[in-house]
């Protein structure tokens, strides 16, 4: 026991990790934000399209949700520029990212439609309400409250998972302390650093989205 | 140019480390399930104290990466005056974590189970742990079990993380190969299709699990 703590080399470089603080932010902000729209696509196909669409958006969330991320990630950085595609370590980051949240918003966006009970959409029905005031009210509205809580979680369990894209050397927050810790051999020191922030990141971003739903869906249940 | 083309010793070569994957597993049900146990237990004790720090530490295991946990369990040992080694490192940190993600899950069950059950086993005389083991765990854990197996789906594909302190599992495996070969595609499609034979059951089975829980009603939308 002992270990001499020195935070001192660390702080020396704070504005390395503000750098990839911000980074680690924008990864999972654009990854998040595609995801979604692949969620979203994937899950009115999934609950509206034709069998075969249903099929293939089953068969791609299936692939994702029982591989890990470090393997999807990888296939993506190594194989693809094989096949043409020129893509940096940035890039590839936020493509497997994005592929990775998309399935598993898929299934949250899906669970949100299936919600809706169907009384509901006949209720609708049977009032005289267009198809797409039905969508939009009896359908969007409410299913938007009721996936909310999984996809923010969802969000968040993102921005953890960003910190394995340093395993290809895209720019981030782990990136940032592996090469920290090179540099400064106080590896110890670095990765509670790190998980200080990494904490205080996700804290942020959960009271943020308690805030929102606050604003958003004010009216009652 | 590649060294070697992908044939059938390195897919023997993935084969035998997916036993480590596996095994990593395994510790981590096993571990994190009796952590999560014990967490959980804390998490509805009567005492406030222990309530708060059950939840001290739920929260930083979830609020921070794995990778980073890792990580700081491998530098940590230095700490302790220890070389790091990859496996214990992994094997602890794997088990600290999924402990707080059981506990959770644990705690829900707990918590769905009647405060009657409570109430009655309290008039019986029981104490605090005679009623969680005799009343409230049986009643709970038919509860827990679907979000259990599809947590143990969550553990086989983080163990791909301890390849990057260096645990040849897996993961790691498939790097080395993908580095002598040079065929990604083939590579990490024959490691993709590993890991999703190991999960997809475990999947299937929490599903299943799930759908018998909640009575096997699901109704199509009709637009």
């Amino acid at each position: 026991m002992n270990y001499v703590f020195q935070f001192g080399p660390i702080f020396r470089h704070s504005d390395e990790l503000i750098y990839g603080a911000v980074r680690t932010m924008e990864l999972t902000a654009a990854s998040s934000a595609i995801g979604f729209v692949i969620g979203l696509a994937g899950a009115l196909a999934r609950s509206f399209g034709p069998i075969w669409l249903k099929r293939i958006v089953a068969v791609y969330v299936e692939i994702i949700r029982n591989t890990p991320l470090l393997v999807q990630l990888y296939f993506v950085f190594f194989s693809l520029p094989l096949m043409g595609v020129k893509l940096s370590s940035d890039q590839a980051a936020i493509l497997a990212l994005s592929i990775h949240l998309g399935a598993y918003a898929v299934e949250i966006l899906r669970a949100g439609i299936q919600s809706i009970p169907g009384g509901q959409i006949e209720a609708a029905k049977s009032l005289g309400l267009s198809r797409r005031q039905i969508i939009r009210h009896v359908i969007v509205v409410p299913a938007a409250r009721a996936v909310y809580p999984a996809l923010t979680s969802q969000f968040i369990l993102q921005l953890l998972g960003t910190s394995i894209v340093s395993a290809i050397a895209a720019e981030e927050l782990t990136a940032v302390a592996n090469n920290l810790a090179m540099q400064t051999f106080r590896n110890f020191e670095i990765y509670i650093v790190i998980a200080i922030i990494y904490f205080i990141l996700v804290r942020a971003c959960s009271l943020l989205f308690r805030l929102v739903s606050l604003v958003l869906f004010r009216w009652k249940a | 140019m590649s060294l070697r083309e992908f044939g059938p010793n390195e897919l023997f070569f993935l084969l035998m480390a997916t036993r480590w994957t596996i095994l990593l597993a395994v510790v981590t049900v096993v571990g994190g399930g009796c952590l999560g146990l014990f967490l959980a237990g804390l998490r509805v004790s009567p005492s406030a104290l222990l309530r708060h720090a059950a939840s001290a530490y739920i929260g930083f295991f979830q609020s921070t990466p794995i990778l980073i946990q890792l990580f700081m369990v491998y530098y940590g040992t230095a700490f302790i005056g220890l070389r790091p080694d990859p496996w214990p490192a992994a094997a602890i940190a794997f088990c600290l974590n999924a402990g707080a993600f059981f506990g959770e899950i644990f705690r829900g069950s707990i918590e769905a189970v009647a405060k009657g059950q409570w109430e009655a086993s309290k008039a019986l005389g029981l104490r605090y742990v005679a009623t969680l083991r005799l009343v409230i765990i049986p009643q709970a854990s038919r509860l827990s079990l679907p979000p259990t197996v599809g947590f143990m789906v969550q553990i086989v594909k983080t163990t791909s993380v301890a390849s990057l302190i260096g645990l040849v599992e897996l993961s790691r495996a498939a790097t080395m190969i993908n580095t002598v070969t040079f065929q990604p595609v083939i590579v990490f499609g024959t490691v993709a299709v590993i890991y999703f034979a190991l999960c997809w059951p475990l999947s299937l089975l929490g599903q299943h699990l799930e759908r018998r829980l909640n009575g096997g009603r699901e109704r199509e939308v009709v637009l």
